[in-house]
């Protein structure tokens, strides 16, 4: 089961990061990860942190849909 | 405190509009199949299907690991349960799956020594603790799962414990497409690809199958609108006659996918030819674990006599797996096969198609 939430490291000790996810702090593995550091999103799958966040890929995907969404509500009829 | 981009990506305005946009491009009835148990739930637990135009059929298919599985995995599973002074270690999901003659978690019941962790650090840590047992972990999973098994692995032997022991029944999806298309009968327009095997493997892992078929492949994050705008990208591509490979969840996946996390995995693991559950070997679909490791490999330090198991009798989880059937086909459903008395393990795991009919299907 994939937990689709991203987690972010609040501290690193010896490849183990602590993650928090919405309030919730847990143990993560850092091993899989190249060069991780405090304040980052992750995805954690079974204790491991197995990817970064792409910040700018997030951003943009949202900007597009956004987009999408304000052209719609301007093309739809009034009232 | 905001959960990090989930909670944009579960905007009902930006879904809605997703939605018109599929309503509005949609003429032809297609198919489409997602390949991952996490999007079969989200799917369901989003009511996606019911959000999209009757056009547009959702098949779920060899996406939930515990279900693809095949039996003679499941019963040896068990039978390393009960050799002497051992400690299984094993995700939830697989404790209920049926064997030809038992389950984990009547094993657990008689007294065998089994737990559920949540990570492969767990087994080091209690193979350290129990220095006098063998500590076994079942490694069931794709290739979100296998890095991790792998890195325990590694751990172990950097950490110089001998009592860690993997029993690896891992698989990779890409080959699992290839076997899909030759499978008789299938129906599929587009895949909808799993998102965190892609984390791990990338969008260039599909290339060969996607160059091979030219199906419209798009890979998809896990939040509404992200499977909404995987959907609407494969209608796009159906009806304008373009097949392509797309990346819907480009916040996590990339082309090249966590290198790192593969190289670690290729350390440990090699190909391996092995059986899939409805679907039969697979060439190259499996992941063992290389010579090199073999003193942490439990398929090798425990003889297993389970080989010929068969799939349960009736039990159409083999079609289900690849979208021949619903569950609502299968003559066990509801009747004879329930969460509570499941007779195969897409009843079993929460990712498993027949859960998820069970649970949120109304018949309609």
């Amino acid at each position: 089961m994939c937990l689709a939430i991203p987690s972010k490291i609040v501290k690193i000790e010896n490849n183990m990061g602590i993650i928090d996810v919405d309030g919730v702090q847990r143990q993560a593995s850092l091993l899989l990860l190249e060069d991780p550091k405090v304040g980052e999103y992750v995805i954690v799958h079974a204790g491991f942190a197995i990817k970064k966040i792409d910040e700018e890929a997030a951003m943009e995907t949202l900007k597009v849909l956004r987009e999408a969404l304000a052209f719609a509500e301007k093309s739809e009829p009034a009232g | 405190m905001t959960i990090k981009h989930a909670d944009e990506y579960r905007d009902p305005e930006i879904s809605r509009k997703i939605v018109e946009q599929i309503n509005n491009l949609s003429k032809k009835k297609i198919r489409l199949m997602e390949v991952c148990g996490t999007h079969t739930m989200s799917i369901f637990r989003n009511g996606i299907r019911k959000l999209i135009p009757d056009t547009i059929s959702l098949l779920s298919g060899p996406g939930c690991p515990v279900c693809v599985t095949a039996q003679n995995e499941i019963d040896a599973f068990i039978e390393i349960s009960g050799k002497p002074d051992t400690i299984i270690t094993t995700f939830g999901d697989l404790m209920r799956v049926p064997g030809t003659g038992s389950s984990l978690q009547k094993e657990r019941a008689k007294g065998k020594d089994i737990r559920i962790i949540y990570s492969t650090f767990d087994a080091i840590e209690i193979a350290r603790k129990n220095p006098d047992k063998r500590v076994i972990f079942l490694g069931v999973g794709f290739e979100t799962t296998a890095p991790t098994v792998a890195a325990s692995i590694l751990s172990a032997r950097d950490m110089k414990i001998d009592n860690y022991f993997v029993y690896s029944a891992h698989k990779t999806v890409p080959r699992a497409l290839f076997a899909l298309m030759k499978t008789e009968g299938i129906k599929i327009d587009g895949f909808i690809l799993p998102g965190h095997v892609s984390v791990i493997i990338g969008t260039g892992a599909y290339l060969p199958f996607f160059n091979r078929f030219k199906m419209p492949c798009v890979v998809a994050g896990f939040e509404p609108s992200d499977i909404l705008q995987a959907i609407l990208m494969l209608a796009e591509q159906i009806e304008n006659k373009s097949p392509e490979l797309k990346n819907a969840y480009t916040r996590a996946v990339s082309f090249k996918g966590n290198e790192k996390a593969i190289r670690i995995m290729n350390d440990v693991f090699e190909q391996a030819d092995v059986a899939w559950r409805g679907i039969g070997v697979i060439p190259g679909s499996g992941l063992k674990i290389r010579d090199e490791f073999s003193n942490f490999d439990a398929g090798k330090k425990f003889e297993i006599i389970s080989k010929d198991s068969k799939e349960p009798k009736g039990c159409a989880c083999g079609e289900i797996l690849t979208g021949l059937k619903t569950p609502v086909e299968c003559p066990l459903y509801k009747k004879i096969c329930t969460p509570v008395e499941p007779v195969g393990p897409c009843m079993v795991s929460s990712e498993g198609t027949c859960a998820a009919y069970y649970k949120y299907h109304n018949g309609d």
